[in-house]
């Protein structure tokens, strides 16, 4: 990592630069001053798809693995981080909330990354809940009025990609742990988070090959905290899967020196949502490829018995790595096992 | 054989040992300024170039607005087009009693941000919000080095101060606004043009240069002027003496070669030695260089950052480019300086006697080439300024004047002599001139030298006088008013212009704004509608009516500057912005400023330019109230010290700004005529040995010793003379062309020329000086010659 990189991600943590980082992206990192989510508050729509300044982090997070009309797999990702460093919004470029946002287009032989980095109130970049728009620069995730999240328009482009989608949900809104009160660790640290994972998805990528009109599925997670790791957590391995019986699984497993953390919510065919309890989640890496000089787990069997699962989950691209200012791996899986289908999996905190 | 030659040739240095001094000093002192002069300017360029890179200055294609400012709503536009940019607000700002450039930046998108280790321990919220953090250098932060919000960082050139995007908005008080927006090197595909999303955005692409590079270019050109003239005149010195050593070791040649050692081995021989001796002289002329440079190098700095805001750090470091360079320089010299006399070595025959005197004698077809050679250096000049206008075209014309002239002295010279010896009565004094003419092709190089020095003395000498008298002048006219206040904000700005408008006679707001002038920065002034500015602003061309023609808002001013290099005169028209043209009505002399400069009345200005603060204020009051009412005007408004000046400290101030500029030209100028004293010096001692044949039968025919010592010094005296006499006119014609092309070309400025007489007449006896004492030793070594040297010459004559 160079030394600008470093620069960056001391400053977006919001640590005294040469400080040492605590967890993954200082995310491990104490919330003085900070709001904390509290169990048994009801989240609240349209609102709560808008910012929250008053929390550290936040992100709104749209993965989609998809198929082209070439017959090729390919997915992406379009991420929109807020970290603030100090919990209030001001206009002009006191703010103290910065963005940053990575958008990612994955082919099985190529991965394409771009990242953007703004500050708050000066409107290069924001959220606001209704009519819902996400945007920094040119990238953006807009709704149809009226219509919350359910319809969106999606874009983003770097040096070497582009892509622009239509995304149309088709079940509700998925709230994760405790009516989206999600702890994530035994320490009590925990997060409010909630997901729309069923959007179909229409549109073209393009890259120097040429424009390629694609479809397939799409899975946005809203997640937001002050301090959603503990402070021995390094990392974490996080799956969205859509099985093509129509189920669907979201699942995560945050890396300690022991067994680690492990949460995971079971959504019907019907849209009904089940959360599973820490341990009810087996991850169990089968294959490592080495990336950017780490040895990465590309292929997992991931075992929860509860619903009958037991599935071998392997990159579609195993280099699928993200060299932003935080670098992590990023890409779309194929499922083979007790049940078949695609999704994307996250792997945080491998050095 | 070969050590026993080598040690045999070295012997002589151990008998001469005044001569080993003149040639490694000689080799030193020329090594010495050459390199001086290279260091500082490494120095200087490599500040630039450092400053550049590290801000971020010519770091890639940059936006800017005809007016200076551009919106912050239009750098969100662009980014929301998808267009990756970075943008930058800066402005003067005044910290620890001085004005400082503040440069606020986006440390997001910043591409040239200080290293991470100077920001340990900060916490980026305290960058990016109130108070804010400010990162300079040490020398930078003296005078505020008590202030909570700064950061050192040696990554900060110096003079500037480096903040966030947001502090400086706040301190500069410009909300919403940006100097200029970078284009960042990586950016997506498939992006709208920007002459499409922003039309009234002008794109300018990286110059190879930096600007500070560009303004300083003529300076270094001068320095670099000066530091081959010193080099010159030290190889006067050189040439002398290795002419001297070479022709007093014949009879040592001829003595190994007919103990059988080959030419060629002795050619090795004397050229090594010679090499051993151009290190060393080369390596001391290093260190010498190095203190010059390094006494010189603060004063320099202080020139660069006052005249052209380029930012220089006052330290020397050494740099291996002006190492080699002086020691290239020395080894050079030495070849130069020698190669006659090895060429003769080459060629000596062993048996034939020396013909010494023979060789000695004038050669009026010699001068006469020399002459010739002379006319068409200077003919040659001439057309080079013809050819390339400019500086370049300026100096080739200059070395060609100064290098023709040289060459044209030694005619010049004896045809003086020729006209004394015509109307010399007597034996003696018929004799004395005539010997005079037999020496003068073995002084004539020692001549040039100090003609060269004296001409140099007497035209930069010429050049820095005109333009102070000038500048004290202008700065009389220019600086009309009694006192100067700066408010801190508009408000108190608008509040002491009520509080003076019963107790003062006039109050003068001084009101300017940042803005780009036929694509270069450039200044654009408000002017009040006062007698003041119509009875005294320095005018140098007009129309009739101007002041009125400018206070209706129809037509502007510029300064000199500008004029020459847009070529604009009254009744010509410039453009202030793209929507805004005006008639020149005059252009005023504008000296010490490298920018172009726009004038026109308050109103028009503050219609275009809405923000311009109202905060500095000229006022006119009876001298004799000045204090009274500074003191008044300090205690209402509870304004600090150095925000009310009075006329006579900013005029003080300003001579002292211009005085620190030419400190280093003085200095130069001072070591050259030494070094000019130096060579004729060596020169008479070099002429020394082949005098006594001359002199020996003058004592034979009753001439006393000490009537033929105090001859010499006569002699020697009217050499200086007659030299010093000639650089007059060479000197006043190098004033001419420093002044009408040289600064025109340099600064964009004309200066009327000034004559110094009693200047000329201080260096015309500071030539006889130098001339006398160089004579003194000869002179006195005559004097006290034992009568059996003289009575020798007849008994072995070679």
């Amino acid at each position: 990592m160079n030394a600008r990189r470093r620069l960056l991600a001391l400053l977006l943590c919001g640590l005294p630069f040469g400080a040492l980082a605590q967890g993954f992206a200082g995310l491990g990192t104490t919330a003085e001053g900070f709001a904390i989510p509290e169990r048994g508050r009801a989240l609240t729509f349209p609102a709560d798809h808008g910012p929250h300044p008053a929390f550290r982090i936040e992100w709104w997070y749209l993965t989609a693995p998809l198929t082209g009309e070439d017959g090729r797999d390919y997915g992406i990702q379009w991420t929109l981080f807020r970290s603030a460093l100090a919990p209030e919004e001001r206009d002009g470029w006191s703010s103290p909330q910065i963005w940053m946002a990575h958008a990612a287009l994955t082919e099985p032989d190529r991965h394409h990354v771009a990242e953007r980095l703004a500050r708050g109130g000066i409107g290069q970049a924001g959220v606001t809940a209704a009519p819902f728009a996400a945007h920094i620069d040119d990238w953006q995730m807009t709704g149809t009025p009226g219509k919350g999240i359910d319809q969106l328009h999606l874009t983003a482009r770097g040096k070497d990609f582009a892509y622009d989608l239509r995304l149309e949900a088709s079940g509700p809104i998925v709230l994760h742990g405790d009516a989206g009160y999600s702890v994530k660790s035994p320490k009590g640290q925990a997060s409010y988070y909630y997901s729309q994972p069923g959007y179909t998805v229409t549109g073209t990528i393009e890259t120097e090959r040429g424009t390629v009109r694609v479809s397939g599925q799409g899975w946005l997670d809203r997640e937001w905290s002050s301090q959603p790791l503990a402070e021995d957590q390094r990392g974490w391995d996080w799956f969205s899967l859509s099985f093509d019986s129509g189920d669907k699984m979201m699942g995560f497993r945050l890396r300690d020196g022991g067994p680690g953390f492990t949460s995971a919510t079971w959504i019907g065919s019907d849209g009904s949502a089940k959360p599973l309890p820490d341990g009810a989640l087996t991850l169990e890496p089968l294959e490592t490829t080495t990336v950017e000089d780490r040895a990465i787990p590309t292929r997992w069997r991931v075992v929860l018995p509860a619903h009958g699962l037991d599935i071998t989950v392997g990159a579609m691209n195993p280099q699928a790595w993200m060299g932003t200012s935080f670098p992590y791996w990023e890409g779309p899986v194929t499922i083979t096992g007790s049940h078949t289908g695609r999704g994307y999996l996250e792997m945080t905190g491998y050095e | 054989m070969t050590r026993w030659a080598f040690l045999a040739l070295l012997s002589h240095w151990r008998r001469q040992p005044l001569q080993l001094v003149a040639m490694i000093l000689g080799l030193a002192l020329a090594t010495g300024l050459w390199s001086a002069v290279q260091a500082i300017n490494a120095e200087a360029r490599a500040s630039y170039a450092a400053a550049a890179s590290r801000l971020g200055l010519s770091q890639g294609p940059t936006l800017t607005s005809p007016d200076g400012t551009i919106p912050s709503d239009t750098y969100v536009a662009l980014r929301r087009a998808g267009w990756q940019l970075s943008p930058v607000l800066e402005g003067p700002i005044r910290l620890g009693g001085r004005t400082l450039r503040l440069v606020g930046v986006d440390v997001l998108s910043y591409p040239a941000l200080p290293d991470s280790s100077a920001l340990s321990g900060i916490a980026p919220l305290d960058v990016l919000t109130p108070p804010g953090r400010l990162f300079a250098s040490r020398v930078t932060a003296e005078g505020f080095d008590g202030d909570p919000r700064l950061v050192l960082s040696q990554d900060v050139p110096a003079g500037v101060v480096l903040t966030d995007i947001g502090t400086a908005e706040a301190l500069l008080d410009r909300p919403g606004a940006l100097s200029r927006i970078l284009v960042l090197p990586d950016q997506p595909m498939g992006l709208a043009p920007l002459a499409d999303l922003a039309p009234q955005l002008s794109l300018s692409s990286p110059s190879a240069t930096s600007d500070a590079a560009h303004l300083t270019d003529s300076f270094h050109l001068n320095l670099t002027a000066f530091g081959l003239l010193s080099f010159a005149v030290g190889l006067f010195i050189v040439h002398g003496t290795a002419g001297l050593v070479m022709e007093q070791r014949r009879p040592l040649f001829r003595t190994l070669r007919a103990l059988g050692l080959p030419a060629r081995h002795l050619t090795l021989l004397v050229l090594a030695e010679l090499l051993t001796l151009a290190l060393i002289a080369g390596l001391l002329g290093l260190v010498l260089g190095y203190l010059v440079a390094a006494a010189l190098l603060p004063d320099v700095a202080a020139t660069l950052r006052g005249l052209y805001g380029a930012p220089v750090e006052g330290g020397l470091t050494l740099r291996p480019l002006w190492v080699l360079s002086g020691l290239a320089m020395a080894v050079v010299g030495a070849g130069l300086a020698g190669a006659r006399g090895i060429w003769a070595l080459v060629r000596l025959p062993i048996l034939a006697s020396s013909g010494m005197a023979l060789r000695s004698v004038a050669s009026g077809l010699g001068a006469r080439h020399l002459a010739l050679a002379g006319l068409a250096l200077i003919l040659a000049g001439y057309l080079a300024l013809r050819l390339m206008p400019g500086l370049t075209g300026g100096f080739v014309m200059l070395a060609g004047l100064l290098l023709g002239a040289a060459l044209l002295l030694p005619l010049l010279v004896d045809a003086c002599l020729q006209l004394c010896q015509r109307r010399a009565k007597g034996p003696v004094a018929q004799w004395v001139w005539a010997d005079m003419r037999v020496q003068l092709p073995g002084l004539s190089l020692a001549l040039m030298a100090l003609l060269l020095a004296l001409a140099a003395n007497i035209g930069v000498g010429t050049m820095v006088s005109s333009f102070r008298l000038t500048f004290t002048g202008w700065l009389d006219q220019r600086l009309a008013s009694e006192l100067y206040v700066r408010a801190a904000s508009d408000e108190q700005g608008a509040a002491i212009e009520r509080w003076l408008a019963s107790r003062a006679d006039a109050v003068l707001p001084l009101r300017s704004a940042e803005i780009t002038l036929a694509g270069q920065p450039g200044e654009l002034y408000g002017v009040a509608d006062h007698a003041t500015y119509r009875q005294n602003w320095p005018l140098i061309a007009s129309e009739p009516g101007v002041w009125d023609r400018v206070a209706a808002g129809e037509a502007a001013l510029i300064n000199e500057q500008l004029a020459r290099r847009e070529n604009l005169w009254p009744g010509d028209t410039v453009t202030i912005a793209p929507d805004w043209t005006l008639t020149v009505a005059g252009v005023y002399s504008d000296y010490g400023n490298p920018k172009g400069q726009v004038m026109v009345s308050i109103p028009a200005l503050v219609a275009h330019h809405p923000e311009v603060p109202n905060r500095r204020f000229g006022i006119r009051v009876d001298p004799a109230k000045s204090e009274a009412l500074a003191r008044d005007l300090r205690q209402s408004f509870d304004l600090p010290e150095e925000s009310i000046v009075d006329q006579a400290a900013l005029k003080a101030s300003s001579l002292a700004i211009f005085d620190k500029t030419f400190v280093v030209t003085g200095a130069l100028n001072v070591l050259t005529l030494g070094v000019a004293g130096f060579a004729i010096l060596t020169a008479l001692l070099t002429l020394w040995t082949m005098r006594l044949p001359q002199v020996a039968p003058a004592w034979a025919l009753g001439l006393t010793r000490a009537q033929l010592g105090r001859l010499e010094l006569c002699r020697s005296l009217a050499l200086a003379a007659i030299t010093a006499l000639l650089a007059l006119p060479l000197g006043l014609a190098l004033a001419w062309v420093l002044l009408n092309v040289i600064n025109v070309a340099a600064f964009g400025w004309r200066l009327p020329m000034y004559l110094f007489p009693a200047d000329w007449l201080r260096l015309f006896l500071l030539a006889l000086i130098a001339g006398g004492l160089a004579a003194a030793l000869p002179a006195r070594r005559l004097h006290r010659l034992p009568p059996a040297h003289l009575l020798r010459i007849f008994a072995n004559e070679r």
